[in-house]
C-alpha cells in the first residue's frame, strides 16, 4: 500500500495507458472495417458482409489471418533493421496517442484525471517530436528489405514526409499564436466561449487557411491517398512494405491507422475545440445527447435485427443492440452524464475527420511525383507561411491598440 | 530520488554505447541509427535536467530532421559497406593517448572546481521545469542580437548550398 500511495501517479498512468492501448487497438481494428464499408458504399458495393452481422467480425478474422500467415524474411535483408522497422513505426504512432487529452483534466477518479494520460507543458512539441521520428519506420523498412521497390518507396516516403512536415508545423503556429500556449488543455480552454452567443470560438474560423493547410499536409504525412506515393501499387508493387508479410505487415498497417487517429485528434484539438461541446453551456439538454445518440443507435440496430438478420448474425446484432441500449441508458444517469460529455464530443469530432479521410480516399486519384513536390513546396509552404505572417501581424496590431 | 538516478545511468550508458557503435559500425545506416540513439538518450538527459523545451527541440531538429536527411542521402546514394583501412599510425600512437588525457583532464577539472562540486551535490540542478515562455522571452529580448545573427548565418548557409548545387548542373 505504501508503494502505491507514494507512486499513485505512476500506477494511475500505467492503468490509463493499458486501457488506452486496448481502446486504441480496438479502434484501429474497427477503423479498417469502417474504411472498407465507406469506400465500398462510395463505389456502390457492400464491403465486408459475410463474417458476422454487417461484417462486424471481419477485423477479428483479418487479425487471425495475419497471425497465422508465414512470416517471411528475405535472406539478403538486413535482419536487425528489418525487424526493428515495423516495431518503430507502430510504437511511435501509439506513443503519440498517449499525449492526447480525451476529456477535461478536472474530472477526477480517485484523485487522478481520467481522460488525460500526460498533461505536459509542451504537449504539442512532444507530439511533433514523436511523429517526426515516424518516418524512420518507413525509410528503414524500405532500405533493409534490400530490394528495388521497397527502396524506392522508402526514398519517396522520406522526401515526402520531410517536405510536408515543414508546412504541417508552420500551419499550426498560427493557432499557437492565438492560444499562447503549447499545452493541449490550454489550447482547448482558449477556445471556450461563443461569438454572438452561439458560434463556438474555435480556432478554425480565424485560422481557416491554416486549417486547410494542416489538413492537406496531414494527409500527406500519413501517406494516404492522394499522397500515397510510397506505396503506389501500380508503380512500386506495395512500396516500402513489399517484402513484409504476416504480423510485421499488420504492424505497418496498424501504424498507418494509428497515425490517422493522431492527426485527426490533433486537428480536433487545435482547430475544433477538442472536447468542448459545440453548444452553449446554457443549453442543458445537451447533457443527454450522448445517451440519446447511443439509444437511437440501439433502436436502429434492434430494427435491423428484427427485419433483416437471420441465424447467427441475428444473435450477434442482438448483442450489439443490448450493448448500445445499456451504455446509452448508463450515459443518461445524472451521475454519469457529465463524465461522458468530453469524450463524446471528442470522439464525434474525430469520427468526422476519419470519415473525411476515407471520403478523400474514395474520391481522389493519386498525385504524380513531381506534382506532389511542387504542390508541397510551391503552394502549401508559401500559403502557410503567409498565414503565419498575417496572423502574427493582426495579433500584434490588436494587442497594441487594445 | 532513486528513479532519476537509474534513468540517468541507463541513458548515459545508451549514449556511450551508441557513440561507440557509431564509430565501429561498417554499414552507414547502422552508424546513422546509432547516432539517433545518442541523440534520443541526450534528449532524455535534458528532460532529467528539467529542460523540456530543449529536449523536444533536440528530438525534432536532430533526430527528426537532420538524421532523416542523413538516412535519406545514404539511401539515395545506396552507400555500401565501409572499407576498413589500417589505422593510421598517428591516430594510434598520438590520438588515443591524447583522447584519454583529455578525458582525465575534464574529470579532474569537474572534480576540483566549484562548478563540478555544485553539479555533484545537485545544487546546480533546476528543481522545476523551465517554462517555454521564459525561454522564448529570454531568447527574443535578452539574446535578440545573437538570435538574429544565427538566423542570418543559417540563411547564408542555405543560399550557399543553393549556389553550390546550381553550379554543378
Amino acid at each position: 500500500m505504501g508503494f502505491i500511495s507514494e507512486h499513485s501517479v505512476l500506477v494511475a498512468s500505467l492503468i490509463k495507458i493499458l486501457v488506452l492501448l486496448f481502446v486504441v487497438m480496438t479502434a484501429l481494428a474497427y477503423l479498417t472495417w469502417f474504411e472498407r464499408k465507406v469506400v465500398a458504399h462510395i463505389q456502390s458495393r457492400w464491403g465486408p458482409y459475410y463474417v458476422g452481422a454487417h461484417g462486424l467480425l471481419q477485423p477479428l478474422a483479418d487479425g487471425l489471418k495475419f497471425l497465422f500467415k508465414e512470416d517471411l524474411t528475405p535472406p539478403t535483408s538486413d535482419k536487425l533493421v528489418y525487424v526493428l522497422a515495423p516495431f518503430l513505426a507502430l510504437s511511435l504512432s501509439l506513443t503519440a496517442i498517449a499525449l492526447i487529452p480525451f476529456g477535461p483534466p478536472n474530472l477526477l477518479l480517485f484523485g487522478q484525471p481520467i481522460f488525460v494520460v500526460s498533461n505536459i507543458d509542451i504537449g504539442l512539441l512532444f507530439l511533433f517530436a514523436i511523429t517526426s521520428m515516424g518516418v524512420y519506420g518507413v525509410a528503414l523498412a524500405g532500405w533493409s528489405s534490400n530490394s528495388k521497390y521497397p527502396l524506392l518507396g522508402g526514398l519517396r516516403s522520406s522526401a515526402q514526409m520531410i517536405s510536408y512536415e515543414v508546412s504541417l508545423t508552420i500551419s499550426v503556429v498560427g493557432v499557437l499564436l492565438l492560444a499562447g500556449t503549447l499545452n493541449f488543455n490550454g489550447i482547448i480552454e482558449g477556445q471556450r466561449g461563443y461569438w454572438l452567443g452561439f458560434i463556438p470560438r474555435w480556432h478554425f474560423i480565424p485560422q481557416i487557411v491554416g486549417f486547410l493547410c494542416y489538413l492537406t499536409a496531414a494527409i500527406a504525412e500519413t501517406n494516404r491517398i492522394p499522397f500515397d506515393l510510397p506505396e503506389a501499387e501500380t508503380e512500386l508493387v506495395a512500396g516500402f512494405h513489399t517484402e513484409y508479410s504476416s504480423f510485421k505487415f499488420a504492424m505497418f498497417f496498424m501504424a498507418e491507422y494509428a497515425n490517422m487517429i493522431t492527426v485527426s485528434c490533433l486537428a480536433t484539438i487545435l482547430f475544433f475545440g477538442g472536447w468542448l461541446s459545440p453548444f452553449p453551456e446554457t443549453w442543458h439538454w445537451q447533457l443527454y445527447l450522448p445517451g440519446a445518440g447511443l439509444i437511437a443507435l440501439g433502436i436502429y440496430c434492434a430494427y435491423d435485427t428484427a427485419t433483416r438478420m437471420h441465424g447467427l448474425a441475428r444473435l450477434q446484432l442482438t448483442v450489439v443492440t443490448a450493448l448500445a441500449l445499456g451504455i446509452g441508458a448508463l450515459c443518461l444517469l445524472p451521475m454519469v452524464a457529465p463524465y461522458v460529455q468530453g469524450p463524446f464530443w471528442f470522439t464525434a469530432k474525430i469520427l468526422v475527420f476519419l470519415f473525411f479521410y476515407v471520403w478523400v480516399r474514395g474520391t481522389l486519384p493519386r498525385f504524380r511525383y513531381d506534382q506532389l513536390m511542387s504542390f508541397g513546396w510551391k503552394l502549401l509552404l508559401p500559403v502557410s507561411l503567409a498565414n503565419l505572417v498575417v496572423t502574427a501581424a493582426v495579433i500584434a496590431f490588436v494587442t497594441r491598440h487594445a | 530520488m532513486i528513479v532519476p538516478l537509474i534513468v540517468f545511468f541507463a541513458c548515459a550508458a545508451l549514449a556511450i554505447t551508441g557513440a561507440i557503435m557509431l564509430i565501429l559500425a561498417r554499414e552507414p545506416i547502422h552508424s546513422a541509427l546509432s547516432l539517433i540513439l545518442v541523440m534520443i538518450a541526450l534528449a532524455i538527459l535534458y528532460l532529467l535536467l528539467g529542460a523540456e523545451f530543449i529536449a523536444a527541440v533536440q528530438i525534432i531538429v536532430y533526430a527528426g530532421a537532420v538524421m532523416v536527411l542523413f538516412v535519406f542521402v545514404i539511401m539515395l546514394l545506396n552507400a555500401g559497406v565501409e572499407e576498413r583501412t589500417d589505422y593510421s599510425k598517428l591516430a594510434k600512437y598520438a590520438g588515443v593517448p591524447l583522447g584519454f588525457f583529455l578525458l582525465i583532464e575534464i574529470a579532474r577539472w569537474m572534480y576540483g572546481s566549484s562548478a563540478g562540486s555544485a553539479i555533484a551535490s545537485g545544487a546546480g540542478a533546476i528543481t522545476g521545469a523551465v517554462s517555454t515562455r521564459d525561454l522564448s522571452s529570454a531568447l527574443f529580448r535578452q539574446y535578440l542580437f545573437n538570435f538574429e545573427a544565427t538566423s542570418l548565418l543559417i540563411l547564408i548557409a542555405i543560399l550557399g548550398a543553393l549556389v553550390l548545387a546550381r553550379k554543378n548542373q
